[in-house]
């Protein structure tokens, strides 16, 4: 019964990855192609590019990826938790308050640090 | 006509011609995974059209009504054009990347429709883990905008990439909380269980009566999840022209674009499922073809009012968007999870449960409000403060 399941997702995800890749073939075989220099440069609004766009770039958003990871965690320990949340006793549940309070100190460290601003 | 009787007639039929189980089976996955995919590519061609009408509408213009009846035969004519247009791919861009984020855009959007629940059991996959399933591949979405943005070496849509992962990433928290409060509710991560649990008689029993501020906080998320106005900042024509597909064109972009319609709707088919009792309705249960019929009509009516809210709020600042998630969502959401599992594992008789749910839920809404209501009142006075910094002892 479970593998029947998997097996549609498996199917269903080869063809849904070669799906766009045979799109993109046709569309190769109908589309003009006259490419010239000017076509093929960087669009920026009509202005000539200054400087490469692979630059350094600000820490502030691997902050956000950072704390992100942290949320992201709490959700696989607490899935399983409240999938059998029926079965298990008191105690499971005053260990679900503690880690979900271990994380809201970890916020407002967060905030506190002004790792949640936007500067 | 029963869907589930016809595909297991299908079955029976192929294995009395003599093909081995195996085959049979393997033909079974195939025919279901093309189904799952026509109809998602019928709905993305449909939902473009239905959104210009809503926009059209919205603000007093007519929307497409040129080609066929009520401009319904547009968006084909569109798809027709974009497939015959020529492809530029930037001399400067990572080749392999940029051809990449287009397909993985696609391939994770349909792959979402695997785990929907059309109907009582009529579903691509029924598993278990249908929850995170959805926000694994849900998560995959980021990862195809920010290959883009990257790829494509041009500053807009490497801001526009960066936009992407800050916002999505930041959003994702408040929806997987919302969805983790419904499975704490239901006690099972199918996502057709969790349909099958909100019966009842006239939708009583649909979780958004017993929880409203869960929803409010799903739907406010979605919104953002799905890069819809008032949080699509990551595409803001305004600032960074079009963000991370600016340099993409023809089919390459077409995908773009299917992929960003079919992610609100899929959005509004997990909050139909969700909170909204998936397929249920009158007679439902027994004529699995009437629970598609509702699901649809669910489903659009809340499409509808994500384009309502598109065509209709300007836009927030990427300042106000990340403190709105972090400090006003994040903590909200967590406080809901606490109150919620408590309530629960009280075990009081489940009339009462369900009123102090629905108290307790409207309590945290209200406490919510009233603190934005008052930081938005003083904002005169405190501009160059945080927003909402907790008043801590310092230690």
């Amino acid at each position: 019964m479970l593998v029947q399941q998997y097996g549609l997702i498996g199917v269903f995800a080869v063809i849904a990855f070669i799906f766009p890749i045979v799109t993109l073939a046709f569309t190769w075989l109908l589309r003009p192609k006259r490419p010239n220099p000017l076509k093929n440069s960087t669009y920026e609004c009509g202005i000539e590019t200054v400087g490469d766009a692979w630059v350094q770039f600000r820490a502030q958003y691997y902050l956000f990826a950072l704390i992100f990871v942290v949320f992201d965690i709490e959700a696989i320990f607490l899935f399983p938790f409240a999938v059998a949340f029926d079965k298990i006793g008191l105690f499971a549940l005053v260990e679900a308050i503690i880690f979900v309070f271990i994380l809201v100190v970890g916020l407002i460290y967060a905030w506190k640090k002004d790792a949640l601003e936007w500067q | 006509m029963d869907l589930r009787a016809l595909g297991e007639s299908f079955v029976a039929m192929l294995e009395n011609v003599g093909i081995p189980h195996g085959w049979v089976l393997l033909i079974n996955w195939i025919l279901g995974a093309v189904i799952l995919l026509g109809v998602a590519l019928l709905l993305a061609i449909f939902l473009i059209w239905f959104e210009r009408k809503i926009a059209g509408r919205v603000q007093d213009r007519l929307g497409p009504n040129r080609v066929g009846p009520y401009g319904l035969i547009q968006p084909f004519a569109d798809a027709l054009k974009l497939l015959t247009k020529e492809d530029i791919t930037p001399d400067n861009a990572d080749r392999i990347t940029y051809n990449l984020a287009p397909i993985i855009a696609v391939f994770h959007i349909i792959m979402l429709f695997a785990v929907i629940p059309f109907a009582d059991k009529v579903v691509g996959a029924n598993i278990n883990v249908g929850i995170l399933y959805l926000m694994a591949f849900g998560a995959l979405g980021s990862m195809a905008m920010l290959m883009a943005g990257w790829a494509s070496r041009n500053k807009y849509a490497l801001l526009g990439g960066f936009r992407v992962v800050s916002q999505l990433l930041s959003y994702e928290i408040p929806v997987g909380l919302a969805m983790l409060i419904v499975v704490l509710m239901r006690g099972s991560m199918n996502l057709n269980v969790i349909a099958q649990g909100q019966g009842g008689l006239f939708g009583l029993g649909w979780y958004v009566w017993i929880l409203p501020a869960v929803f409010i906080m799903y739907f406010v998320a979605a919104l953002a999840e799905g890069e819809r106005a008032p949080f699509d900042l990551l595409e803001a024509e305004s600032e960074i022209v079009a963000g991370y597909n600016i340099e993409y064109s023809a089919m390459k972009f077409a995908w773009f674009y299917l992929a960003f319609f079919l992610n609100t709707w899929v959005l509004s088919a997990v909050a139909v499922t969700l909170f909204f009792g998936g397929w249920q309705g009158p007679f439902a249960a027994q004529i699995p073809a009437l629970g598609v019929v509702y699901f649809f009509i669910k489903v659009f009516i809340m499409f509808f009012v994500f384009a309502w809210v598109r065509a209709t709020f300007p836009r927030l600042r990427i300042d106000q968007m990340m403190s709105f998630c972090w400090k006003v969502l994040v903590p909200m959401g967590l406080a809901l999870f606490l109150a919620v599992a408590i309530i629960l594992k009280l075990g009081l008789p489940s009339a009462v449960t369900y009123a102090l749910l629905f108290v307790v839920n409207i309590v945290i809404l209200v406490v919510t409000l009233k603190l934005l209501g008052n930081y938005t009142r003083d904002l005169p006075k405190n501009k160059n403060k945080r927003l909402f910094a907790p008043e801590l002892p310092r230690l």
